[in-house]
């Protein structure tokens, strides 16, 4: 038996995205929430994985680096604020069903339409795509054509995206970061994980279930 | 986290990779995957891992959180002042061609340096928000894990 490269694509592709079907199932049906923060980085992980097959290694590896990493380590802080289970069970609601049918339908119906994956010709490339490779490749002499555009063409955009991110970090260490003495006149500075005095243990938000 | 044993040898072991590996992310952007913006992330969980293993505590010892704040804006005021650099040099606001005299190289050192700016913020952020988060948790027990 023969594979050519585009067949181990397609297998890798079809069985990266079982798992990635079975993962979001997995994360809707699963009650308990540290399962499901598990869960959503290897759904992150996945998506890297396809996003990888698609050779957008530089988003592949924000994907990797954010969603599996980070974005989890956030979610299991939160959670350990908070309740591990979920409260309320959900109800199948027949509208909602409906609705994410019509839009899947939509999708899909779609698709074909869409340029083939990769194809030089599509829309997206002819406008000014092609001045960028030109351009990185004799201007500005960067190998790898994202950061070129990133950092360069793209430069202002790039400046407001970490002006973005400086705000979202001035924001949480603005209303989260302060340590300060609580209702109880608790100082928080001496302490490694504070929030709650002990002896008070019924209002430390632990899950004893 | 006192006995974990294995965790606390295995991180150890790959903490000093992982900061060499977000080095090689961060310098080696231009020419491979990567770049500062994975390169803070990847900066960040390096400095994460060692909080969640060894304790806020000694994190914070490793970093102060004076200069975790200094952080947070240096990396933005050196993406900023690398544009006003172009203005200075007789270029456009982020024109990296003029700052130095072959406009190729000057691109190579805009980028670095911004890139570096990113770096730097992204890092310090993520780093930032996760002390944010920690520092409001109890310590989880043994039984909860």
């Amino acid at each position: 038996m023969t594979t050519s490269p585009d067949m181990v694509i397609i297998i890798i592709d079809l069985v990266l995205l079982t798992l990635l079907c079975l993962t979001a199932f997995a994360i809707m049906l699963v009650r308990h929430l540290f399962a499901v923060v598990a869960l959503t980085g290897a759904f992150s992980l996945l998506s890297a994985g396809l996003l990888v097959t698609l050779d957008a290694v530089d988003v592949a590896f924000t994907e990797a680096a954010v969603g599996a990493g980070i974005s989890t380590v956030l979610m299991l802080g939160t959670l350990a604020l908070t309740k591990r289970r979920e409260a309320t069970k959900p109800k199948l609601s027949p509208i909602g069903l409906m609705i994410i049918f019509l839009t899947g339908a939509t999708l899909i119906y779609a698709t074909p339409d869409m340029p083939k994956f990769g194809a030089a010709d599509s829309p997206g490339l002819m406008h000014i795509v092609p001045d960028y490779i030109e351009g990185s490749k004799n201007d500005i002499a960067v190998p790898n054509i994202v950061t070129a555009i990133l950092a360069s063409y793209r430069g202002y955009d790039t400046l407001g995206e970490v002006a973005v991110i400086f705000t979202a970090g001035m924001g949480v260490i603005i209303l989260l970061g302060r340590r300060r003495e609580d209702e109880y006149g608790y100082s928080e500075d001496n302490a490694a994980f504070p929030l709650h005095p002990e002896g008070s243990d019924n209002t430390t938000g632990k899950d004893k279930s | 986290m006192r006995h974990h044993l294995i965790l606390r040898v295995v991180s150890k072991m790959l903490i000093p990779f992982i900061l060499l590996f977000g080095l090689y992310v961060q310098f080696h952007g231009d020419f491979g995957p990567g770049g500062g913006f994975q390169a803070g992330v990847i900066f960040a969980a390096a400095f994460i891992l060692y909080a969640l293993v060894f304790g806020d505590d000694q994190a914070r010892k490793v970093i102060p959180d004076k200069a975790l704040i200094l952080l947070v804006p240096m990396g933005l005021l050196i993406y900023a002042l690398t544009g006003f650099a172009g203005i200075l040099l007789g270029g456009k606001f982020l024109d990296y061609d003029v700052l130095s005299s072959d406009p190729t190289q000057g691109q190579h050192l805009g980028i670095l340096v911004i890139e570096l700016g990113v770096g730097i913020t992204v890092a310090a952020v993520m780093i930032s928000i996760f002390r944010a988060y920690a520092g409001r948790t109890k310590a989880i027990d043994k039984e909860d894990w």
